[in-house]
């Protein structure tokens, strides 16, 4: 898989032992998220929330996508914001 | 206001934390009287030492984003081992003094050279100054409604000495034609993909010149941290953090406006929402860029919910700054109505934080709301209301720090 090629690509390179603590709750959709890996760690993710709706994650990921330049296909987009959404999105946007 | 109505509002401003719960969070601003950074985020922060740093409130791993805790402000010079960490891009390379060279050029300059950083010590005569380096997105955490990016608490700043050469002298050496428009700093970092747009950010050409403007190769007496922009950095005194590029490699003066991302897109102000100065060959009809610093002032003395005994004079202390005016004086205030004057420490320049000191007599049980409201010598003052504005930038709101006279 292609996330995962890019994950240990970085492994091998970065120092990641305090990184792999940051674990994505394990929910639908969480594999493609992991893709976010390729170029930050998955605590953004936390960071960002939860004050964003659906709209609000597709929002960032599209930035990652065109203006970031992500390789992330544009047919997992809405998978990707639909996971953030419902598991670091806004609480009342669930 | 009456001790039950500040009660009140303290336990607001906590929101669903309680006080014993905010006060053992990693980097709570409840306990600092601010609105709380996202909750994600609180849960996440945790203290972490990078190498060559003590523990910084960990925001994000990679790229590495580290806030200082409150206590290192509680002098005016920030230790160089405690010294916030900010990156864009997650591969920053270790540079060594022998490699590393300093390209200076560009379509508006006459001529073409490296610097190396012997060069750099040796042909231009050192100048130092004292200046606050600031995040534009510090206290961004704090803006309500939330906005999305680094959820800094009230650490993304730092004070420090700073050496270098004066970066007129070394563009004057390369000979500034009359077409320049903008200098361009590039550093060392880039990113993970090839497609992530360098960080790469320009000045205006008088602000280039200005003699306060650095290629700073100290920090507090000492080489810079590889995090804070070994072997050197520029040094813009006055503006935010996101002009003085780390691990500068090169420096180029050119006669259009630069548009690149991190100018086009990022670090962008709705147009006219703040009195600060334009950066005018950067300007669109809707916004322009971020330049120099709003005032503000940060108090480090108290924790909000503290109980402070009767008779024992409450001690109002803490640092305040802004965009280079310096600052004219701080305010305290225990009830938001009437306003005492601060007495003002040393003064370190005007570009440097400035310490406040003011004594708060505590005759009578009850409850008090601390503030303080720093004033800058131009007559620019810290705000009632944050300003909002999508980027989370130039958050500068008095601070309400609840104190119960027991």
């Amino acid at each position: 898989m292609r996330a995962l090629a890019l994950v240990l690509a970085l492994a091998a390179g970065a120092a990641l032992a305090q990184e792999e603590k940051v674990v994505l709750k394990d929910a639908p959709g969480r594999d493609k998220a992991m893709q976010c890996l390729a170029c930050h760690s998955l605590d953004y993710i936390q960071m960002n929330s939860r004050f964003l709706d659906k709209a609000g994650w597709t929002a960032s990921v599209n930035k990652m996508i065109n203006a970031f330049g992500a390789p992330i296909p544009k047919e997992d987009v809405d998978a990707i914001a639909t996971y953030l959404a419902e598991n670091y999105g806004k609480p009342s946007a669930k | 206001m009456d001790r039950r109505s500040i009660l009140k509002a303290a336990a607001g401003a906590l929101g669903a934390w309680s006080v014993r719960d905010a006060l053992a969070a990693v980097g709570s601003m409840a306990e600092l009287g601010f609105s709380e950074i996202p909750d994600g985020a609180l849960v996440e922060q945790l203290l972490h030492a990078l190498p060559g740093k003590v523990p910084l409130i960990k925001k994000s791993y990679r790229p590495p984003n580290y806030e200082t805790p409150v206590e290192y402000f509680r002098r005016p010079i920030t230790p160089n081992n405690a010294f916030f960490v900010r990156w864009h891009l997650a591969a920053i390379p270790q540079v060594g003094l022998k490699d590393w060279t300093l390209g200076v050029g560009g379509e508006s300059a006459e001529r073409e050279f490296k610097l190396t950083m012997d060069s750099l010590r040796k042909d231009f005569k050192p100048a130092q100054l004292t200046a606050v380096c600031q995040c534009s997105g510090n206290r961004r955490g704090l803006f309500e409604p939330h906005v999305t990016g680094v959820e800094w608490g009230v650490g993304a700043m730092g004070n420090a000495l700073w050496r270098g050469a004066r970066l007129k002298d070394v563009l004057q050496k390369a000979g500034v034609k009359s077409d320049a428009l903008e200098v361009v700093f590039d550093g060392a970092d880039h990113g993970a993909l090839d497609k992530t747009p360098d960080f790469v950010k320009s000045i205006p050409i008088d602000l280039a010149l200005d003699e306060n403007t650095l290629i700073a190769y100290e920090m507090n007496g000492a080489p810079l941290p590889h995090w804070n922009g070994f072997p050197a950095r520029i040094v813009v005194p006055g503006w935010t953090g996101t002009y003085w590029v780390k691990g500068v490699t090169s420096i180029k003066v050119i006669s259009k406006p630069e548009k690149n991302f991190w100018m086009s897109a990022a670090y962008r102000l709705p147009r006219g929402r703040f009195k600060t100065p334009s950066y005018k060959s950067q300007m669109t009809e809707a916004n322009e860029p971020i330049t120099t610093m709003v005032v503000n002032s940060l108090i480090t003395s108290v924790r909000n919910g503290e109980r402070v005994p009767r008779g024992k004079p409450l001690e109002v202390r803490g640092v305040a700054w802004d965009g280079g005016a310096g600052i004219g004086r701080v305010e305290v205030s225990t009830d938001g109505a009437s306003w005492a004057e601060a007495r003002l420490g040393k003064d370190l320049g005007r570009f440097s934080f400035r310490e406040f000191a003011h004594s708060v007599p505590t005759r009578e049980t009850g409850a008090l709301v601390v503030m303080a409201r720093a004033r800058s010598a131009s007559g620019e003052t810290q705000v009632n209301e944050l300003i909002h504005n999508p980027a989370g930038y130039h958050h500068n709101v008095i601070q309400r720090l609840y104190v119960e006279i027991v």
